[in-house]
């Protein structure tokens, strides 16, 4: 049995199945030849993305996003809360990520997934460096009351680009937040008490009405796999498992690098390649843009 | 060159490194790695950022996970121990796949190699630190590595020294640098113009990444100087 033809002779006999289970690498390799996966997608395509807003009717703001069969539930509510002593104009936002054992077989009850941290120190250091929301928005009083936004983040289903589909449902949750109306007023200890009666005259109403919140400079990301020369764009949990090298890119509306993400790999990645990746990130931004516009009209013509 | 840190220090200078290998008994290799903050105002102040990461015994372990079929027995486990913070895990990872890809993982199946990090005190560029002293703990303890991996941390700041942006860099640096007769090459771009890994945070254009590329290669340079005499020295 020659070894380096072992895998040739059993591909005519093997089903493309048992093949892929066998030599997986090698199955991509073929395909790769000819600039194509096994699902039959080019290279630097993404998968079919699609934006659900406001699938949790009790939140603040939320939104479901899937890109291929990874799925990713954001939820936002607000609560007032003191503000700091350093930031007595700006509030706050919580970032929680979870990874329910709904979401894959690998992921048991009560033990987090490796991966889960890593995703969610990657989200918070994306969402409060890419000044995507201004703190100072979320302010009522200075000094005394200010918003705290608890945001939650659900992995319902995991198949590779973990990172690119959590970011996409976060910013589609925060493009559809509605702030609620507070009536905020000092009782007799000092103290901010939130009520929600309007009309007494020795309370005063600080907003009038629900208001959207200011997004400027909204991050999106693509995450690429690095094999040899080839660059795949948004891989599947498959592709990740085999081909280690993983790029993620976040670019913000007016292509700026916020944040370069490669903890190491096999594959060195030399100039060219992250050039690559950064042009394949643009492209996908104006997907992503589109998509996310045509989600937030389509909320509004109801 | 106008001088812009706090400390004195202009835009290409690094903070005083020093390196030492060794220093614990019981673990297969150890080492120590520091950059030292000297502040102006203060001369009794001496704030340090000391690095120990040392090596437990290779001891067999069993692999029964389900990549059965790959031909990867070699695990690598990295420890690091900070401040429980949820930046300990993230670190973690990114550095338990940095080393994964400088070692030869088939060298010694069905072991795994524990790596622990210990933090003596933590002055900024912690990621870069953890990862050259994990490297020269490895060497020291004779792991075979493809390369080494020199770690730097760049910032990009507006004037008037706020940082406003960084990224931790690892490049490879082959072993054949030290052989002076010729250098490894791949495709006609020498191995060490590739990037291992790769952290930023905060915001900055991709035009200043790339100069923050080609400024973090020649620093590390100097980087990896420091580790090759330290390790030089053992060899004599």
């Amino acid at each position: 049995m020659g070894l380096p033809n072992a895998s040739g002779d059993l591909s005519t006999e093997v089903e493309v199945d048992a093949f892929r289970r066998l030599f997986p690498l090698r199955l991509y390799e073929k395909h790769l030849l000819e600039s194509i996966r096994p699902d039959a997608r080019p290279l630097g395509r993404a998968r079919e993305t699609t934006i659900a807003l406001g699938a949790v009717a009790s939140a603040n703001g939320s939104a479901l996003a899937k890109i291929g069969s990874t799925t990713m539930l954001a939820a936002i509510k607000m609560e007032v809360m003191t503000p700091s002593l350093e930031t007595p104009d700006e509030g706050c936002i919580a970032i929680d990520f979870h990874m329910p054992p709904i979401c894959s077989p690998i992921v048991r009850p009560g033990r987090p997934d490796e991966a889960a941290p890593v995703v969610a120190k990657q989200l918070s250091d994306t969402i409060l460096s890419s000044g995507m929301i201004n703190l100072k928005e979320l302010s009522l009083v200075s000094g005394k009351a200010a918003w705290m936004a608890y945001l939650d983040i659900y992995c319902l289903d995991v198949d590779g680009a973990l990172f690119d589909t959590a970011l996409l449902s976060v910013v589609a949750a925060f493009s559809y937040l509605e702030i609620p109306v507070p009536v905020v007023s000092l009782n007799d200890d000092g103290k901010i008490v939130l009520s929600e009666e309007q009309g007494l005259s020795d309370r005063e109403p600080v907003n009038k009405e629900k208001r959207k919140i200011n997004l400027s400079s909204i991050p999106f990301s693509l995450t690429c796999v690095l094999h040899k020369n080839y660059i795949l764009a948004d891989p599947t949990a498959e592709e990740e498992s085999i081909m280690d090298t993983i790029v993620t890119v976040v670019l913000d509306s007016s292509s700026q690098l916020v944040s370069l993400h490669k903890p190491g790999g096999t594959v060195l990645a030399y100039t060219s390649a992250i050039q690559d990746c950064i042009a394949l990130t643009r492209q996908r931004v104006k997907e992503l843009q589109k998509i996310l516009e045509e989600a937030i009209s389509g909320m509004e013509v109801d | 060159m106008e001088v812009d840190g706090e400390d004195g220090r202009t835009q290409n200078q690094l903070r005083p490194l020093a390196c030492s290998h060794n220093i614990l008994y019981r673990a297969h290799g150890s080492a120590s790695w520091s950059l030292r903050t000297r502040t102006l105002r203060k001369q009794t102040g001496q704030i340090d950022n000391l690095l120990k990461s040392y090596l437990m015994r290779m001891r067999p372990w069993l692999n029964g996970n389900k990549e059965a079929l790959e031909f990867k027995f070699h695990h690598v486990w990295v420890w690091f121990r900070y401040s429980g913070l949820p930046l300990e895990e993230a670190y973690e990872m990114i550095l338990k796949r940095t080393l994964q890809s400088i070692c030869h993982l088939t060298i010694n199946p069905n072991t795994t190699t524990s790596i622990i990090i210990q933090v003596i005190n933590d002055d900024s560029a912690l990621l870069s630190c953890a990862i050259n002293a994990a490297c020269v703990a490895l060497v020291d303890a004779g792991i075979p590595t493809k390369h080494v991996a020199v770690a730097i941390c760049c910032c990009v700041a507006k004037s008037g020294c706020k940082m406003k942006a960084f990224a931790y860099l690892a490049f490879p640096n082959s072993v054949h640098s030290v052989l002076p007769e010729r250098s490894s090459s791949m495709q006609g771009k020498p191995i060490e113009h590739g990037i291992v890994t790769s952290v930023t945070n905060g915001i900055m254009s991709a035009d200043n990444y790339f100069y923050s590329l080609e400024r973090g290669r020649a620093a590390s340079v100097r980087v990896v100087r420091v580790s090759q005499e330290e390790l030089a020295t053992a060899l004599n």
